[in-house]
């Protein structure tokens, strides 16, 4: 019996799973620049999936093709303010971001590293965490709201001039610690739903959950521009809707186990192209 | 909707004047994954089963499961779990009550969530507001929703 509807199941899997595939589609942004949205997954991700896809795949034509070009890309006016951000003077010592590192392409491949070590700090930071730093020590400035509307721009900026730059986080030696923590986040079923990421992510991306595309879950393309709300949105943001849908309690962005989740998540998309700010529903 | 579950729960029980038949998440005894016994002891209503697996607030079972028999009324099924679709001739009505109320016990390490369970969560929220769950924790089914629910899948012929 058990066997027998085992065999039943496998064939109607099978079969509804097709049509729902991310598409067969190549990114080239403005043209110009060739985005790897499918690769071979590294090695730390190897048991789990043969390859990584960027959820742009898993995106709508239309959806897909407003982050081809910048002009469509309703994301880049928010990188827009977070350049001007960048050369606004701010805080006690009279300085802006572009006091210390002078143009904002001085930052193009830093987005692909982070979250990465702080040895000074010992501890491992996101791109928001050491942007903070800069404003309090340095400018003497107050720190940002982590995932707040300055905050995002920012980071969208600073991910806009790393946009091709293929993800390349570092999950060996000091940082090793916190990668395991979320890489146990990862695999853990929350709430009563008792879902965890790889439930959705890693076992059922490319099917349909309700209405929804299921994508591999990577944050290549973070901040990301949601058509759904109209504003960038942070990764800690979106890990705290996934497991709010678990019906769990969550944990806040800016939360050290947030910064653990980015870290691993991030090391997921190892070899994929920087694309944020992307554009998803 | 709540109140009115209670409610209908509570004519039931008077008019079969059976109040502790009810049993509680806790006490769900299985056998290889099947409940034999009623949750409730009064009969499911097919009809109301039928809603619940299809309503986004109640059972959302088509979240995971297409049922052709919803086609119509009830846009987006979802392709996780295989197509309800002659689920009562596969299954008897204490292996549907089983797989309804715990289906990890059917199904190892299941994706499907366990609609009459109220213990073992890490981090239950309440419902979904992402904050911790606090008293009026209870299952994601009322026992009479999983009758119900049982009623309309033993329905589900080829
Ligand atoms: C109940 C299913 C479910 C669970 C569990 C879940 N997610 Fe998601 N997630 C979704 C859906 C649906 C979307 C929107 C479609 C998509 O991009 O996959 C999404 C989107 C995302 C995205 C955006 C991807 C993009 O390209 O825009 C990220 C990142 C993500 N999830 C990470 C996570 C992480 C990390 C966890 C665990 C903490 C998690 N999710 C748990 C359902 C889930
Ligand atoms: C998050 C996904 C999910 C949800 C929600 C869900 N299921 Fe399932 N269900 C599954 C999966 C996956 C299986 C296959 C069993 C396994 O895990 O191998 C399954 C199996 C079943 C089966 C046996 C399969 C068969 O032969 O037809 C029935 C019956 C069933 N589910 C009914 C329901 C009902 C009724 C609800 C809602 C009250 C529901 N499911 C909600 C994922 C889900």
């Amino acid at each position: 019996m058990r066997i027998l509807t085992g065999a039943v199941m496998a064939a109607l899997l099978s079969t509804s799973g097709a049509f729902a595939d991310p598409v067969d589609d190549n990114l080239v942004l403005n043209e110009e620049t060739e985005m790897v949205v499918r690769t071979a997954a590294p090695d730390h991700v190897s048991e789990a999936l043969d390859e990584v896809m960027s959820g742009w795949l898993f995106r709508g034509t239309e959806t897909r093709a407003m982050q081809m070009d910048d002009f469509d890309n309703p994301g880049m006016i928010f990188v827009e303010q977070g350049m001007d951000t960048w050369s606004k003077v701010d805080g006690s010592e009279g300085k802006s971001c572009a006091s210390c590192h002078n143009d904002i392409d001085s930052m193009a491949g830093v987005k692909a590293t982070y979250p990465k070590w702080n040895e000074a700090a010992g501890e491992v930071r996101t791109l928001q965490m050491q942007v903070n730093d800069c404003r309090t020590e340095r400018m003497g400035a107050e720190a940002w709201k982590y995932d707040s509307g300055t905050a995002i721009n920012m980071e969208a900026a600073l991910a806009s001039v790393s946009r091709g730059v293929p993800v390349n986080v570092a999950i060996d030696g000091p940082a090793q610690s916190t990668w395991e923590k979320g890489k146990e986040m990862y695999y853990t079923r929350t709430g009563q739903l008792e879902l965890s990421c790889a439930n959705c992510h890693e076992d059922s991306y490319g099917m349909m959950i309700r209405a929804d595309h299921l994508s591999q879950g990577q944050i290549n393309g973070f901040p990301v521009y949601r058509l759904k709300n109209t504003k960038l949105n942070g990764s800690h943001s979106r890990f705290k809707g996934c497991i709010r849908d678990t019906r769990a309690e969550t944990y806040s962005p800016g939360s050290p186990e947030f910064v653990a989740l980015e870290l691993y998540v991030a090391s997921r998309g190892n070899g994929l192209s920087v694309e944020g700010p992307s554009v998803r529903n | 909707m709540r109140i009115s579950v209670i409610t209908a729960i509570t004519a039931g029980v008077v008019a079969s004047g059976a109040f502790a038949q009810e049993v509680a998440p806790t006490d769900v005894s299985y056998t290889e994954g099947a409940v034999e016994q009623s949750l409730t002891g009064v009969a499911g209503d097919p009809a109301n089963g039928r809603i619940i697996v299809g309503d986004k607030g109640q059972g959302n079972c088509v979240a995971c499961h297409m049922v052709t028999d919803l086609a119509e009324e009830v846009p987006f099924h979802g392709e996780i779990g295989p197509m309800l679709d002659g689920a009562g001739e596969r299954w008897s009505e204490a292996e549907l009550r089983g797989i309804v109320a715990n289906a990890k016990i059917m199904f190892e390490d299941s994706m499907m969530p366990s609609f009459y369970k109220t213990e073992g969560f890490v981090r239950p929220g309440n419902a979904y507001t992402g904050k911790a769950a606090d008293e009026t924790f209870g299952p994601l089914l009322s026992a009479q929703q999983i009758e119900d629910v049982v009623a309309y899948l033993a329905t589900l012929k080829e």
